[in-house]
């Protein structure tokens, strides 16, 4: 793939996801190398990165099972930790330490984590949410697992470029809320196109008989985007970045229950 | 029989007026409470320096059609359990400097 190569040296390859470039070092190839492959589509051709990570695996068997995700900001420092991987990051001096065992998706958790800490600061946020542009803007169809994000995203029309099937990426640029692919996907197992563009609609998914729009607003809209937005850190700061980031969303974009019979034809509603 | 004369919002929280709703989370467990309208009026005044009392005269009485009395026990009733969640802070003494007060809430 294009610029794949060039970003993968000295056991190091640049992953810039929303545009924010993460440099992952690791002095195992083979490691780097499934790195570029996962992250196909999102891996800088530019040497250039805001972060630097180093990524030291971990013996199979020294770390454990606990899938409990915890997060805490200490001595200045993020301290993230899970049952299969180990990591601190410290935004001042832009390096972070990953202790992992070879499972890609540790790292993927890892870098979940990182973004929303990103993008709390910046008035944005990952979203359980499945997102697509169509007509240069961006729809983000939220829900809880199996209200239907990968149906939506799997049921996408031809000229709908798919952001994400599980994961959306939602930034605040110039006083405009922009979605950006991710490679982070659910069911679908395909990562979402390196594309960003203004959100036009969040919609609050739910199956039902036939295809229905609904405004949601006020408390509700806040209440239903809280309830899908990525929290790792229950630093009191963060919560706060969070829940201001949230009403702010709610306030500017259209937030709309979408109910919706599992076919193509619900796409005639996203215009 | 009740302790405490004032009440002023926790720095542990955020909130956010939402048309007559206010939306409240505690940034200790991520915790996220809706306040209906007449809710929002004592949050909005629980600035830790007006007594409680005088809140519901002023902000409730004055605006709701409800009994003195009834409204009192109602927003001890709020305050009580908005104190348990630790959204609220209850004291019998000013909880904040007369002189750092702001008595319109934001």
């Amino acid at each position: 793939m294009p610029g794949v190569t060039a970003a993968v040296q000295s056991g190091s390859v640049v992953v810039a996801i929303g545009g924010l470039p993460i440099r992952l070092r690791c002095d195992n190839p083979d490691f780097v190398r499934s790195i570029e492959e996962r992250y196909a589509g999102y891996v800088s051709p530019s040497e250039d990165a805001a972060f630097d990570f180093e990524i030291e695996l971990a013996p199979p068997g020294t770390l454990s099972k606990d899938e409990d995700v915890r997060v805490a900001w200490d001595s200045g420092r993020w301290l993230m930790q899970r049952g299969d991987f180990r990591a601190e990051w410290n935004p001042a001096t832009a390096r972070g330490r990953i202790q992992q065992t070879l499972n890609p998706y540790s790292l993927d958790s890892v870098l979940r984590i990182v973004h929303t800490l990103l993008l709390a600061r910046q008035g944005g946020f990952l979203l359980h949410a499945s997102s697509a542009i169509r007509n240069g803007r961006a729809f983000l169809f939220s829900g809880v697992s199996g209200a239907g994000k990968t149906t939506m995203a799997r049921l996408a029309p031809p000229d709908a470029a798919l952001l994400t099937d599980e994961i959306s990426y939602v930034t605040r640029r110039e006083g405009r809320y922009v979605a950006a692919g991710t490679p982070f996907f659910g069911e679908l197992a395909r990562a979402g196109e390196n594309l960003h563009a203004p959100v036009e609609a969040l919609y609050l998914l739910a199956k039902g008989p036939e295809n229905k729009i609904e405004p949601v607003a006020g408390a509700d809209a806040v209440r239903g985007l809280l309830g899908n937005i990525l929290f790792f850190a229950r630093d009191p700061e963060f919560v706060k970045l969070v829940f201001d980031s949230a009403c702010d969303f709610a306030a500017r974009v259209p937030v709309r229950r979408l109910t919706f019979v599992p076919d193509a034809s619900v796409w005639e509603l996203i215009v | 029989m009740k302790n405490y004369r004032y009440v002023a919002r926790s720095k542990a929280i955020a909130a956010r007026a939402l048309g007559d709703e206010t939306m409240v989370m505690s940034s200790t467990d991520s915790t996220l409470y809706t306040l209906n309208e007449v809710a929002s009026v004592i949050w909005a005044a629980a600035d830790g320096v007006t007594p409680l009392d005088e809140i519901v005269a002023t902000k409730i009485c004055a605006q709701y059609d409800i009994a003195p009395e009834v409204a009192l026990k109602d927003a001890e009733a709020l305050v009580e359990g908005l104190a348990g969640h630790g959204l609220l802070l209850l004291s019998d003494q000013p909880l904040v400097p007369p002189g750092n007060s702001t008595r319109e809430a934001s």
